[in-house]
């Protein structure tokens, strides 16, 4: 699976049910292994991708997930985007806060993933759904 | 849906989990192991999660909820060989394992339960004299 993945293309994949969140997983180790993150930001990532593509499958009513190899002139780094077309987030600043929960989860979702990447950024409305972006950058 | 064997092992359940579970499957685990306690008497079940690369919130709630279950069927829970990086990680995200107890590996998650059995024994064996003398 790793030897297969071409690194210069973005790699898609879609969520639709939990077989999906744990393809996800393996694709972003893949990718985080390939482009030499430490092991403790491959694990980082890997967990972030996994809380962002439940809450993706979860509450967004599945979307998809692209992960891509970037390169910022300085650091090579894996942004991964996690996109659905669910009922967005109305409040964003509640959604972000450690514990809050509007289903049976721990609230860590969202504002733990935040912590475990370099760069995190959301778009969400009713209207286009929710758009997470990340990145980790390597040492 | 992949299933994770659970193994007995004497007095003990052993569950080494060996794949990158599905939820389905994570939940299908903490209801097969709340079976298997009853139906084998068993006081301890040894997780195992060596080879698990990542623990999310989804498999920390599957954890702590399998040491509460086994608590009140009177079993105690000991997960062991946590990788570093997993312990890390897990702290950032902001998970407290609660109520669960963690030790480094099998043998010291066996010694860990069998001493915690023993002292529920002995206290139970202290208990009992101290009932007697107290009826009139
Ligand atoms: N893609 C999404 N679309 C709509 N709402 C979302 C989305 N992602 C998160 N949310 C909302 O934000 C809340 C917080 O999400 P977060 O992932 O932090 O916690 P959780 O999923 O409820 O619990 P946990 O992830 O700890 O199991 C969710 O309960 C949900 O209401
Ligand atoms: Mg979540």
């Amino acid at each position: 699976m790793t030897a297969g993945i071409d690194l210069g293309q973005p790699q898609a994949q879609s969520v639709r049910s939990d077989e999906d969140v744990v393809r996800v997983r393996q694709l972003v180790r893949a990718v985080a292994v390939a482009s030499k993150l430490s092991l403790v930001d491959q694990t980082k990532l890997v967990t972030a991708a996994s809380e962002l593509a439940r809450n993706t499958l979860v509450y967004g009513g599945g979307g998809s997930v692209e992960v891509t190899v970037v390169d910022n002139g300085r650091r090579k780094g894996v942004q991964i985007v996690f996109a659905d077309s669910g009922p967005g987030i109305a409040d964003l600043d509640l959604a972000m806060t450690d514990g809050y929960t509007s289903g049976g989860g721990l609230g860590l979702g969202l504002s733990g993933s935040r912590r475990l990447v370099d760069e995190f950024q959301i778009e969400t409305s009713a209207e286009t759904g929710t758009r997470i972006t990340v990145t980790k950058w390597s040492r | 849906m992949e299933r994770v064997p659970i193994l007995k092992i004497g007095d003990i359940l052993l569950v080494s989990i060996q794949l990158d579970m599905s939820d389905q499957t994570a939940v299908q685990l903490q209801e097969d192991l709340a079976e298997r306690i009853v139906a084998t008497g068993c006081h301890g079940v040894i997780i195992d999660i060596t080879a698990l690369d990542i623990v999310d919130s989804f498999v920390g709630r599957m954890l702590s909820t399998i040491a509460s279950i086994s608590k009140v069927l009177d079993a105690e829970t000991v997960v062991v060989g946590m990788r570093p990086a997993v312990a890390i990680t897990l702290v950032e995200l902001g998970l407290s394992l609660n109520g669960i107890r963690t030790a480094l590996n099998v043998e010291r998650g066996m010694e860990l339960i069998a001493a915690a059995h023993a002292e529920e024994l002995d206290y139970q064996l202290d208990d009992e004299p101290d009932a007697e003398t107290a009826t009139p």
